[in-house]
């Protein structure tokens, strides 16, 4: 292109340059606007179009141009511009299809030829905002740079200033600490010198003393002495000389071992209540750490995921303390061994207890820090709501006990007003009307116990009879018997009259024969209470089975049963305590509606009881 | 002839006196079998002499070619028991223990050194708190003998026990007192009420002389409270600072002190606890102060005329009844606990302690001062 540009026209080559000049001027320029000149630029080429081949190619020098431009075309590679020739010296004709697509080809190129210059000048354009930008970096990195490079040396600056304040402390306190050292020793010092000169002087001032003495004792008048009073004078007006220093072997060493069991006294007694305290001390460490055995161990069994090592030095350590125990509690001595075990199996288990609080505490915070959880949240909520209901009771509890006052207010107060009045009878009503409920109840109750109690009377009456039956059979069986024997002593008599006192009518034989007597006495039963009492002082050698016997023979009889019930217990001394409840019994069961004996006694005592219980409201 | 001191009586009807100017030396006198006895070269401190507290054993500083010593005689015969020396500079006092089996011995108050001996004159301890200040003021063995408390200039009172012989705790005094647990007895003074309505016209002339001594009462101070403290001269020497007086109760559950840069104080520490139990603030400087020997209850006198008596119970200013101006000046109870002794200038009262807790009184024959 350099080539074409030279030989044609100036305009061309000027219009090139301007390009040039164009391209070199908007190297800062917008890219639109550069991007407007290039194709400015490229316009005036189609405007001097017909100049440009005019210039080129006239009428005259068609078949030179033609020749230069086949010569152009091929040296460019482009296929030859002239038909194929036959011969040589013919003329070669200008083959159209070839010129035409030389033409179709350069065309081709020129667009190529465009696009690419335009793809150039786009990058170029790109590239030179790309260096505007790198070039503002560059430009504010280096003033940050500059600054932080001013800031370091600043503090360069104040660090080196601090580090002189330093320095000069140092050395201050360096001075006044060799100062200090140095008054202490001048002290040192002179506190020698003053002792030294102490102790001279002292010595001067002793040795002035004696010479003085010595000198003063030399004219002493006699009367300088002390005035004694109340002279107790010896036989010789003698002084007498006291014992000292002259002394015998054996008072040193009495004096020497009265001192020694002293000092030992002194020490048996400490060491005894030191010992006490180590004692005291050693069963409280070892309670502790019993205790915190037992804290630790039933936790650490529940985390087995948690198996540190921790975990078996507490087993293992409750295993060597088993140990340790047994051995202690064996010596019980200040051992060195047995009190290092102690100390140092204490301080694990507190190491221990202590870690397992520590990570209580961290469970605890965690929860705390990490927020809601489901559970959290709803226990929460059934919290919340749980005081709520416990707010609206305790409201509603606080109203009825306000309402409640307002009525009991009501009702305190003494108004005259008709509606009070009507109050109280409706009060009373249903008080009445409770009492009516009461007093049925009460009657039914009543009728019930009437009806055990003649049913219990009833049975007591057969039995009663089946009992006389009885005993009239075994009275007759026994007459027989004592028919049979032989006399007995007279000095029973009395015996009998006493059994025949308890006897019915129709028994009392019976009785009689049972209890050895012989005089069968009919006696009237009906006073019989203060006859009966009379003749009970005396004593009764009766059998068990007798008294009994007795017993069941008073109860059976109807008429006496009243005045027997009165007997008192304290008359009936030798008899066995059984026989004093029963007779206790029948005194409590002494009414006129009481026909029978001990049975009935007990009925009695159940429809006393009931009785009483009717009388109540 | 000088009588310098009263030396405390041993059971064994003994009584020592210094004898004269002129050699220093004891002079030992039994009253019993009328013989005289000299121990030579006895020191002249504040406190030379002890005896343990049976009786049996006598314990006397000495001081012969600039070296302190300790002798140990047996109170039966005299015998020398024991002589050792110590490694004190200048031996300002010793103590037996109320057991009889440890002897403390401290050192001048320009160096605070406390050392412990056994009977048998073995060193069983050294204590030395700090270096340089003054040191040990006075020193107070409770009657168990399981504490020995060091008071000094510094304000501080150190607990020693008996065991390992190393401070278990220090008592500070200080000024201000804001620990809530802590009572604060102050006395006051009660102001006498006028009648209302006129005063009495023409206003009634004091009597010249003798001001009528008003009553005072103890009121509970609330805390905080500020004592009132002397500032001490520092250039003079024995200056009023430090723990001037230490008491513990018989039963060892009080330790009563008095700072004398505080020193109108007293202040009661229980031990039990190791802590301060309760202050009480007098208006004039406590001058002495005595644990009764029975019970935990404490008698204070400060110069005035009234006694004052403490216990865990309360406390109770009582105004010593008679004619003109009783000073006491210092106090002196019985063994049995139930009187008091209180001693002015030229007189001395007897104090009788009801079981009621009523206080009587008995005026004493106006004598020589005992």
């Amino acid at each position: 292109m350099g080539e074409w540009m030279t030989v044609t026209d100036p305009d061309l080559s000027s219009e090139s340059k301007n390009i040039c000049q164009y391209t070199s001027e908007t190297k800062m320029s917008p890219s639109s606007l550069y991007s407007q000149q290039v194709l400015c630029s490229s316009i005036p080429l189609s405007k001097n179009v017909h100049s440009f081949f005019s210039a080129f190619c006239t009428e005259e020098n068609i078949e030179q141009s033609v020749s230069y431009l086949d010569q152009e075309l091929t040296t460019f590679g482009f296929p030859s511009l002239y038909e194929e020739s036959k011969g040589k010296d013919t003329k070669r004709e200008l083959n159209i299809v070839a010129v035409l697509n030389c033409m179709n080809e350069l065309l081709v190129l020129q667009r190529k030829n465009l696009l690419a210059q335009e793809n150039v000048e786009t990058q170029n354009l790109k590239l030179g905002s790309d260096m505007d930008h790198l070039q503002n970096c560059y430009a504010k990195l280096k003033e940050q740079l500059e600054t932080s490079r001013r800031e370091m040396i600043g503090l360069q600056e104040r660090d080196r200033q601090l580090q002189c304040k330093n320095r000069n402390l140092h050395q201050l306190l360096k001075n006044e600490k060799d100062e200090v050292q140095k008054l202490q020793n001048i002290i040192a010092s002179r506190a020698t010198q003053y002792n030294h000169d102490m102790k001279r002087k002292e010595r001067e001032y002793n040795k002035l003393k004696e010479r003085l003495h010595q000198l003063v004792m030399n004219k002493k008048d006699k009367k300088i002495a002390m005035e004694v009073l109340n002279y107790v004078g010896r036989a010789d007006g003698k002084r007498g000389s006291w014992r000292t220093g002259k002394t015998e072997a054996s008072f040193f060493l009495r004096n020497e071992d009265e001192m020694y069991k002293i000092l030992l006294n002194d020490y048996e007694y400490r060491q005894k209540q030191i010992l006490m305290e180590n004692a005291e001390l050693k069963k409280v460490l070892q309670q502790m750490k019993k205790e915190m055995i037992s804290l630790l161990s039933p936790q650490k069994q529940k985390p087995r995921e948690r198996a540190d090592d921790s975990t078996g030095t507490v087993i293992s350590d409750a295993e060597e303390d088993a140990g340790e125990l047994s051995r202690e509690s064996m010596w019980d001595l200040s051992c060195e061994t047995v009190r290092e075990q102690l100390t140092n199996s204490i301080r694990k288990q507190w190491r221990i207890l202590k870690s397992h609080v520590e990570k209580l505490d961290n469970q605890v915070s965690k929860v705390h820090l990490e927020g809601f959880n489901d559970e959290d949240v709803i226990s929460r909520q059934d919290h919340e709501q749980e005081t709520e209901k416990l707010e609206l009771e305790i409201q509603q509890c606080k109203e009825m006990i306000k309402t409640q006052q307002q009525l009991l207010q009501q009702l305190a107060t003494a108004c005259d007003d008709d509606t009070t009045s009507l109050l109280r009878d409706c009060y009373l009503l249903e008080e009445k009307e409770r009492l009516k409920e009461e007093w049925s109840l009460f009657r039914e109750q009543k009728k019930n116990f009437e009806k055990e109690r003649r049913s219990f009377t009833e049975a007591a009456i057969r039995l009663g009879l089946e009992r006389k039956a009885f005993e009239e059979e075994r009275a007759s069986w026994l007459k027989q018997q004592f028919l049979n024997m032989t006399t007995f002593d007279h000095q029973n008599s009395e015996n009998m009259k006493l059994f025949s006192a308890f006897s019915g009518s129709s028994d009392r034989d019976s009785l009689t024969m049972h209890s050895r007597p012989r005089q069968k006495k009919p006696q009237n039963m009906s006073n019989g209470s203060p006859v009966c009492t009379s003749k009970l002082t005396k004593s009764l050698p009766a059998s068990p089975s007798t008294s009994d016997f007795c017993q069941t023979r008073s109860c059976a009889s109807e008429h006496s049963s009243v005045n027997v019930l009165n007997i008192t217990p304290e008359e009936t001394k030798p008899n066995q305590v059984g026989r004093e409840c029963a007779n206790q019994k029948w005194s409590m069961a002494s009414r006129p509606e009481s026909q029978e004996g001990c049975y009935s006694g007990c009925s009695l005592t159940y429809t006393n009881s009931h009785v009483e219980k009717d009388d109540l409201p | 002839m000088n009588f310098s001191e009263v030396f405390k009586l041993s059971g064994l009807l003994c009584k020592f006196s210094p004898d004269g100017k002129y050699l220093l030396r004891i002079t030992v006198w039994s009253l019993c079998t009328k013989s005289v006895s000299y121990i030579k070269y006895p020191k002249a401190c504040q406190q030379g002499v002890s005896f343990t507290r049976d009786g049996r054993y006598m314990a006397l500083a000495e001081r012969r070619d600039c070296q302190d010593h300790v002798s140990v005689f047996v109170c039966s015969d005299w015998q020398l028991l024991r002589h050792f020396d110590t490694e004190t500079q200048d031996l300002a006092g010793i103590e037996w223990a109320p057991n009889g089996c440890v002897l403390a011995v401290w050192d001048t108050c320009l160096e605070y050194k406390v050392l412990l001996y056994s009977l048998d004159g073995r060193l069983l301890s050294a204590y030395c708190a700090y270096e340089w200040s003054l040191g040990v003021k006075s020193v107070a063995w409770s009657p168990s003998s399981q504490f020995l408390a060091i008071g000094s200039y510094d304000g501080k009172v150190r607990i020693l026990n008996h065991v390992t012989w190393k401070m278990i705790t220090e008592f500070g005094h200080p000024a201000t007192i804001s620990n809530p647990k802590i009572v604060v007895y102050k006395e006051a003074e009660k102001t006498p009420r006028l009648a209302p309505g006129r005063l009495a016209f023409p206003p009634p002339r004091a009597a010249a002389g003798v001001a009528s001594p008003a009553e005072t009462k103890y009121e509970i101070a609330s805390v905080p409270v500020s004592l009132q403290t002397l500032k001490p001269v520092a250039d003079r020497a024995n200056p009023k600072i430090g723990i001037g007086a230490l008491a513990f109760s018989p039963d060892s559950y009080f330790l009563a002190t008095r700072s004398d840069s505080v020193p109108n104080a007293v202040w009661i520490w229980d031990i039990q606890k190791l802590r301060l139990f309760v202050v009480l603030e007098q208006l004039s400087p406590v001058r002495s102060f005595q644990w009764d020997p029975q019970q935990p209850r404490l008698a204070i006198c400060t110069g005035g005329g009234k006694v004052y008596l403490w216990s865990p119970a309360g406390c109770v200013s009582v105004q010593v009844p008679g004619e003109g101006d009783f000073q006491v000046l210092s106090l002196c109870w019985h063994l049995n606990g139930d009187s008091l002794a209180l001693l002015s200038k030229d007189h001395f009262c007897l104090c009788f302690l009801e079981t009621e807790d009523r206080v009587g009184t008995a005026f004493g024959r106006p004598g020589d001062h005992t």
